[in-house]
């Protein structure tokens, strides 16, 4: 019983490593940082600037609305794009430091490993999230929420996101087993994710074969559960529907991310590619 | 000076285990780029073919080989960084494939390449590789500001990006990484390659250092010959994947009738120790994703 609870400890004391090397990876890089999030701003100020585009050209749409609308998508894209972006670092980074063979002989397990890589970027990607939301919000389009519930949408988002994390581990191993071509891999996963999802308009209009795979998306609930709650004002109680299939996608997505990572992980070491130069 | 503390990863080793290495029938091979089969052409390289030794605890062993003898392929594969195609390894008792864990917990490593996060200071650096091995802020405190002064890495410089850093100071920090998990197998991949004349003589005293006040057995692969007479007590010889001998350096040179270390390993190979592979096996010992 000790040497579970002293083996717990360590792998706790160890995911907290990881989350240790990234804050202080964040706090070094931190005009990166500031770059890109007004990349992320002018990104997001293109897409929801569309709706006044379309009210100017002739077009009749509740402009408030439609614009809420996409803002609510461009946010959960930029928040997916930051969870998947420091999972596929995962590999990637450690790679181009040099440091992978360091990271990988030591004793932490793989699952605390992703784990706190995970917990860092779920609560950087928040932050990020939630100031991208208020700056382009109220900050340049002065849009009014007078029903909005921001509590639950907060909580689908964070329920949302152990989906995230899962699918994100499954990507992590695509810059192990191809070292040139992974991360690049990640993106194409991760727009394919967001197409399917209904991110910037109604699952309903995409081809039926994509309205299928929108039923396995966690983005999809996700982006349901955000809008319900900011534009119609809708609590947690009422949304089930959203959070109970985030929550069956996310017991199923973590476990065999894990697996799909350890997978990989042998592939690798078989192969000799856990190692700096790839 | 600050005595570097008892291992924790010690309370894992039985007082009387005495082999701490035991290497049999070790073998691994990569596909490789074979140009005369075409653009997706392969071939097979064999990078270590049936390697066999045994380190006595406490011992100081010296592998010499050239480029792409197969050291580094030895280095990874006991640090569970690769898996072997035949044969087996263990350390303490533990195997490296089916106790990869606990291997972990009892080996550490300097490669030839310092490996850090080159923005991070080095005390950041070591702060979170330390947590990995499960030790809290608490007891890092006082610890790497110890091994640094230690190491002899200049108490105004922790704060500083390592990018900052000559290579030397990077390899001393690495060094102090290593240490700090208290290892009871320190494997060294020629650490002190590309060093300056001062800083190598710094890293070996170092090395000699924890040969004496530390219990830890010590694998060095090396290119450096004075290095490997002068730091280890036996010297083997790698050379393409195969370990021709194993033995007290004196021993090697009256086994091939030779004055010197370079003699011997030139009667061993057929090859002078200058004439080099065509490529560093860190770079050479992997295939290619096609």
């Amino acid at each position: 019983m000790r040497a579970l609870v002293s083996t717990m400890r360590a792998e706790l004391v160890g995911a907290g490593g990881v989350v240790e090397r990234n804050y202080y990876l964040t706090k070094r890089y931190i005009w990166w940082d500031v770059a890109w999030f007004l990349w992320t701003v002018a990104n997001t100020l293109t897409i929801v600037f569309i709706a006044k585009g379309i009210e100017a050209s002739g077009g009749n749409l509740d402009v408030n609305r439609t614009m809420t609308t996409l803002l609510i998508g461009a946010v959960v894209w930029a928040y997916l794009g930051i969870l998947f972006e420091f999972l596929m670092e995962t590999v990637a980074w450690e790679r181009w430091e040099g440091t992978i063979e360091y990271t990988f002989m030591a004793p932490l397990s793989r699952a605390m490993h992703l784990a706190g890589q995970g917990v860092f970027a779920i609560a950087y990607g928040l932050l990020r999230a939630t100031f991208l939301f208020c700056v382009c919000a109220f900050l340049f389009f002065d849009l009014t929420m007078p029903n909005a519930q921001f509590f639950p949408a907060f909580v689908v988002l964070l329920v949302s996101s152990v989906s995230f994390i899962g699918i994100g581990m499954m990507m992590s191993v695509l810059p192990l087993i191809s070292p040139e071509k992974g991360t690049q891999l990640g993106f194409v996963a991760q727009g394919t994710l967001l197409v399917v999802s209904g991110v910037y308009y109604p699952v309903e209009v995409l081809p039926q074969w994509m309205q299928w795979i929108a039923t396995i998306s966690p983005a999809t609930y996700a982006l349901d559960g955000i809008r319900e709650a900011i534009l119609e004002g809708q609590g947690l109680t009422a949304m089930w529907d959203e959070l109970l299939p985030l929550m069956i996608i996310g017991v199923v997505s973590i476990p065999l991310g894990l697996w799909v990572f350890s997978r990989g992980e042998q592939y690798a070491k078989k192969h000799g590619k856990l190692k700096r130069s790839g | 000076m600050a005595e570097i503390r008892e291992a924790p990863s010690m309370e894992a080793v039985p007082r009387d285990l005495v082999q701490a290495v035991v290497v049999h029938e070790l073998r691994k091979e990569f596909k490789v780029p074979d140009r005369k089969k075409g653009r997706f052409g392969r071939k097979t390289r064999v990078a270590l073919d049936g390697v066999s030794f045994t380190l006595e605890r406490g011992e100081t062993v010296a592998i010499l080989g050239q480029n792409g003898s197969g050291k580094s392929t030895l280095v990874r594969l006991l640090s569970t960084l690769l898996l072997p195609d035949g044969g087996s390894a263990s350390i303490f008792g533990n195997d490296v494939v089916a106790d990869a864990r606990a291997v972990r917990r009892l080996v550490n490593r300097v490669s030839v390449e310092a490996s850090f996060f080159k923005k991070m200071s080095s005390a950041e650096n070591l702060g979170y590789a330390a947590r990995y091995y499960g030790m809290t802020a608490s007891q890092t405190k006082d610890l790497i500001p110890e091994i640094l002064e230690r190491v002899g890495f200049p108490r105004d410089r922790r704060d500083e990006s390592m990018e900052n850093l000559s290579r030397g100071m990077q390899q001393k920090v690495a060094l102090a990484r290593a240490l700090l998990t208290s290892p009871v197998l320190l494997l060294l991949d020629e650490p002190t390659t590309g060093l300056d004349p001062r800083s190598k003589l710094e890293v070996q005293d170092f090395i000699r250092e924890i040969r004496t006040n530390h219990d830890s057995t010590i694998l060095l692969c090396t290119h450096d010959l004075v290095e490997a007479e002068t730091l280890a007590e036996r010297v083997g010889i790698l050379d393409r994947g195969r370990l021709l001998a194993l033995e007290p350096a004196d021993d090697l040179k009256r086994r091939y009738g030779c004055g010197t270390l370079e003699e011997a390993f030139f009667s061993a190979t057929g090859r002078a120790f200058e004439a080099e592979g065509d490529e560093d096996d860190e770079d050479d010992d992997r295939e290619v994703f096609a």
